[in-house]
């Protein structure tokens, strides 16, 4: 008698201790779909995006909605991961979408020479806003959409920069 | 009231279901079918038109590979092809960054950094960097490592380097 006692009493509190995981383990899968899948925060440093995107360190909100249903236009910023290294992020702007023809300085601190060219199918072009301090496009080429990651909506941090962008 | 209640408790259990689904697949593992006879005879080996729908081969891709971003020579990788980002192509690596490789279309390419090279085992009937270059890794989406359908296909997929294209 005593024995089934301590049995059900157990029994409850394995009940309890699997329900309470569950819903830990529910919560972190909802955790990761939205910042996969609908939005997240990001940390971006740098001088490649100088004049919108400060040097120091901005926090930006990213949706990941457009780039899975093509809503990507020529002038978003958005986060790449970079091609030389699929470890790291970068933000850039795209100034032209496949099928395009983009015309750019090829080495704007020492000539100015323009060089034009089309984007090639499933491509992008991306460069970043400081043509002077930003390795993109003119010397990656284009870039495979499948490597765009989000879409940067909002500046969230500095707070007296919030905004969209 | 009933069938509220049943309907909701059903849409919950749907969405949960999907949630961890999801979080399972982009973290951990899947299980994908493999079409077409491009990595023929590794996956799909029989070439019939008429049968292929049914002898279609189920592999199982896992994701740890994606934390690092570290391949070996061999691997048979599941990438979203350069040229339609929508579309997943599974190839095998034959080369990777900083090696030599040479094909008729280019000859002698180095692989950029963060690059590799990847080619079908059906050299013939395979659209692989043959035709667009060196992909970035950044387009890899997981690693294949066993085939789980049919049954009597069931096993490891090996890690190997087809001789006829050993890169120098």
């Amino acid at each position: 008698m005593r024995l089934f006692q301590y049995l059900s009493q157990w029994k409850s509190k394995a009940n309890d201790g699997i329900q309470q995981s569950l819903l830990i383990a529910k919560f972190l899968c909802l955790l990761h779909v939205t910042s996969n899948y609908v939005f997240s925060p990001v940390m971006v440093y740098g001088p490649s995006m100088l004049p919108t995107l400060n040097l120091t360190g901005d926090v930006l909100l990213v949706e990941h909605l457009s780039p899975l249903f093509d809503k990507l236009g020529p002038g978003d910023v958005i986060l790449v991961r970079s091609p030389d290294n699929p470890r790291k992020t970068v933000t850039k702007r795209i100034i032209g979408m496949e099928g395009d023809t983009v015309t750019f300085l090829a080495d704007p601190s020492k000539s100015d020479r323009y060089i034009s060219l089309k984007v090639p199918k499933g491509h992008v072009w991306i460069q970043g806003d400081n043509i002077y301090a930003s390795k993109d496009s003119r010397q990656l080429g284009p870039i495979p959409c499948g490597l765009i990651s989000g879409k940067v909506l909002y500046r969230v941090w500095p707070p007296e920069c919030f905004g969209s962008l | 009231m009933g069938t509220v209640n049943f309907i909701w408790n059903l849409t919950k259990n749907y969405f949960t279901f999907g949630l961890i689904g999801l979080t399972i697949s982009d973290r951990y593992a899947s299980i994908v079918p493999v079409g077409g006879i491009s990595m023929s005879p590794t996956f799909n080996p029989l070439d019939d038109s008429s049968m292929r729908s049914l002898t279609r081969d189920f592999v199982v891709v896992e994701k740890f590979c994606l934390e690092k971003y570290k391949f070996s020579l061999g691997d048979v990788v599941v990438f979203s092809s350069p040229t339609n980002h929508k579309e997943k192509n599974i190839k095998r690596i034959t080369a990777l960054s900083g090696d030599l490789v040479s094909t008729p279309p280019y000859d002698a390419v180095v692989i950029p950094e963060g690059h590799c090279w990847v080619e079908g085992d059906n050299q013939a009937w395979s659209l692989d960097s043959r035709s667009f270059g060196p992909i970035p890794l950044g387009l890899v989406r997981g690693r294949v490592t066993h085939v789980v359908w049919p049954p009597h296909r069931v096993g490891k997929v090996d890690r190997m380097t087809p001789k006829s294209l050993t890169p120098f």
